[in-house]
């Protein structure tokens, strides 16, 4: 079953802005999905309207084979929200943010009860469950809020940033979570700056820039299409000029580092033994940059004329489906 | 049907438990100036100055002015309470709380209107139970009262709730009390009987609607009214009916919470 099939989704705001552009797409259940894109690409609109927080124009959403526009109710009982900013009651208790959630969303008092303590339990935050929130750190906040859009027991998890402004500890323990949360069933959605983050936990990704949809595809498939990436190698011993070594093109970045470009069919195997044979000791090595952030950048600084390109080959795309 | 028919009845209850909360968590601003200012009403123009003034329509001015000053912390609370309490989770963005929840739109503004009613009727007694100390009240007309209380609380809820969703700012949520409610309340016949004024302001005067719920509040405790009664309710109901369509309608369009 789909969790989430959007098709021809547009959006025109008041001021004549077109956020959306007729984006179609579909999510999975039980997957863990990447909805990627630059600031104002769309990636908030669409999760706006697939949470009734935004008025679509045009197109069609369907959560779990219930279309929005025949029964919203039902759709919106499926979905749990993380939104991008923080937007609780500043002046409640922790525990009466989740417990009033959950009775939004048609929980008894004492289920929702449980649950919220459970949820204040598992995100470490059973220490602050009676302090008014305004008195919470911005990592606390960010807890707050993804226990609250799980207290009803979504089978959608939308997670808009939900790790923007958190210290690595945090998000590290978020990571966890969220992969615990996705092992257990629950379908996530996640829009995300850092593309670290989505590389290491989505297995499917869209990437939204102007409106348009300019990739959709397996996590696998995508970075398949990296040609070459870019290693840095730190040095046991400093050397002074960098080693020729035959199809490898090595930079010295300075007297203990070396950046060499590796094409994806190319063995690196050569280049360690060349790099022995001249008693050169690599004691580490690292990826110059993430390899979803290359691709990325790759895609949305394409010329206007490849995306449109890319729009008519997903109408293509539709129309033989 | 039934399983979103029951999330509706716990989502009512969860926005009324909430609203009752606020209610109670910060009462000096929600109990206190009420008591205080119509303590001072009861003091100055029902004791000082309404010795002097003698009877009014019969009555001593004090228990004639008794009902008006009840149903004014009434109304003025119901619609303090919604304007304040919705603007201010518009303005905190936690509405999305409950955008984003199944919750249909007529349990959001009930609720809502639920808390209005509340906040009024806690204010209203505290304020009765003050007219008890300058005056003696007895009730003459139970259904009347009921009613007078329940329409108008539900009415002035209603006209909160609108203008939370229009407000900019707090700013905003604070001119229709003071440059249209009060001077409504203080020209609706709670320190006078109409019959006092001249003819024309006597006809300017049935243009507004807060005499009408002045006066059949008023008849439920003493059995006098300027109006015809049955027009009053009639009028307060209808208006009522409307503003509920109509604030129903801004919610589903979602006027002043969805982009």
């Amino acid at each position: 079953m789909q969790a989430l099939s959007i098709r021809q989704l547009t959006k025109t705001y008041p001021n004549g802005q077109q956020a959306l552009t007729g984006i179609d797409f579909s999510v999975e259940e039980g997957d863990f999905f990447a909805l990627l894109g630059p600031n104002g690409a769309g990636k908030s609109t669409t999760i706006g309207i697939i949470t009734s927080l935004v008025n679509k124009t045009s197109g069609q959403v369907t959560v779990f084979d219930t279309n929005i526009d025949d029964d919203f109710s039902r759709a919106k009982s499926y979905i749990g929200l993380v939104p991008q900013e923080f937007n609780c009651s500043i002046f409640e208790k922790c525990i009466d943010v989740l417990i009033n959630q959950a009775g939004f969303y048609g929980v008894p008092y004492r289920i929702a009860k449980e649950r919220a303590e459970f949820f204040l339990h598992k995100l470490d935050l059973w220490d602050k469950r009676n302090i008014i929130v305004r008195q919470l750190s911005g990592g606390m906040k960010r807890r707050l809020i993804i226990a609250r859009a799980l207290v009803h027991q979504p089978r959608l998890l939308i997670l808009d940033e939900p790790t923007a402004g958190v210290d690595i500890e945090i998000r590290r323990m978020i990571w966890d979570f969220m992969r615990e949360i996705n092992q257990a069933g629950t379908t996530i959605i996640l829009t995300t700056h850092y593309l670290e983050e989505a590389e290491n936990l989505c297995r499917n990704i869209a990437i939204i820039d102007q409106g348009h949809l300019v990739e959709n595809t397996s996590m696998r498939q995508l970075l398949d299409k990296l040609h070459i990436e870019t290693f840095v190698l730190y040095l046991a011993q400093s050397i002074s000029s960098p080693p020729k070594i035959t199809n490898f093109n090595l930079r010295l970045i300075d007297d203990m580092t070396l950046e060499v470009d590796v094409a994806k069919e190319q063995p690196m195997n050569a280049l360690f033994h060349e790099l022995s044979t001249q008693s050169i000791k690599i004691l580490s090595m690292r990826n110059k940059n993430n390899r979803l952030e290359e691709l990325f950048l790759e895609m949305i600084h394409q010329p206007e004329e490849s995306k449109e390109v890319l729009a008519a080959k997903q109408i293509e795309s539709d129309e033989h489906a | 049907m039934l399983k979103l028919q029951t999330s509706n009845f716990i989502a009512l209850f969860t926005i009324i438990r909430h609203e009752l909360k606020r209610i109670t968590r910060i009462w000096p601003q929600t109990f206190l100036p009420p008591v205080i200012t119509m303590t001072l009403y009861f003091l100055i123009f029902g004791n000082l100055i309404g010795s002097r003034i003698g009877l009014m329509d019969g009555i001593s001015y004090v228990t004639f002015i008794a009902p008006g000053l009840i149903i004014m912390s009434i109304i003025t609370n119901a619609y303090s309470n919604v304007s304040a309490s919705f603007f201010s989770i518009r303005f905190q963005r936690s509405v999305e709380e409950l955008i984003v929840s199944p919750a249909a739109s007529h349990v959001i503004l009930l609720g809502y209107i639920s808390g209005g009613i509340l906040r009024g009727l806690l204010v209203g007694l505290g304020v009765t139970l003050i007219a008890l100390f300058f005056t003696k009240l007895s009730i003459y007309n139970w259904p009347m009262l009921v009613v007078t209380v329940l329409l108008s609380s539900i009415l002035f809820s209603l006209f909160g709730f609108t203008n939370a969703l229009y407000a900019k700012k707090f700013d905003d949520i604070a001119i229709i009390p003071t440059f249209i409610l009060t001077p409504l309340s203080y020209l609706g016949g709670v320190f006078y009987s109409i019959d006092l004024l001249p003819a024309f302001w006597y006809q300017i005067s049935l243009f507004n609607p807060i005499l009408y719920i002045v006066n059949a509040f008023r008849y439920s405790f003493l059995g006098v009214s300027d109006v015809n009664l049955l027009l009053a309710l009639a009028m307060i109901f209808l208006i009522t009916v409307g503003f509920f369509i109509f604030n129903l309608m801004l919610l589903n369009k979602g006027i002043g919470i969805r982009q």
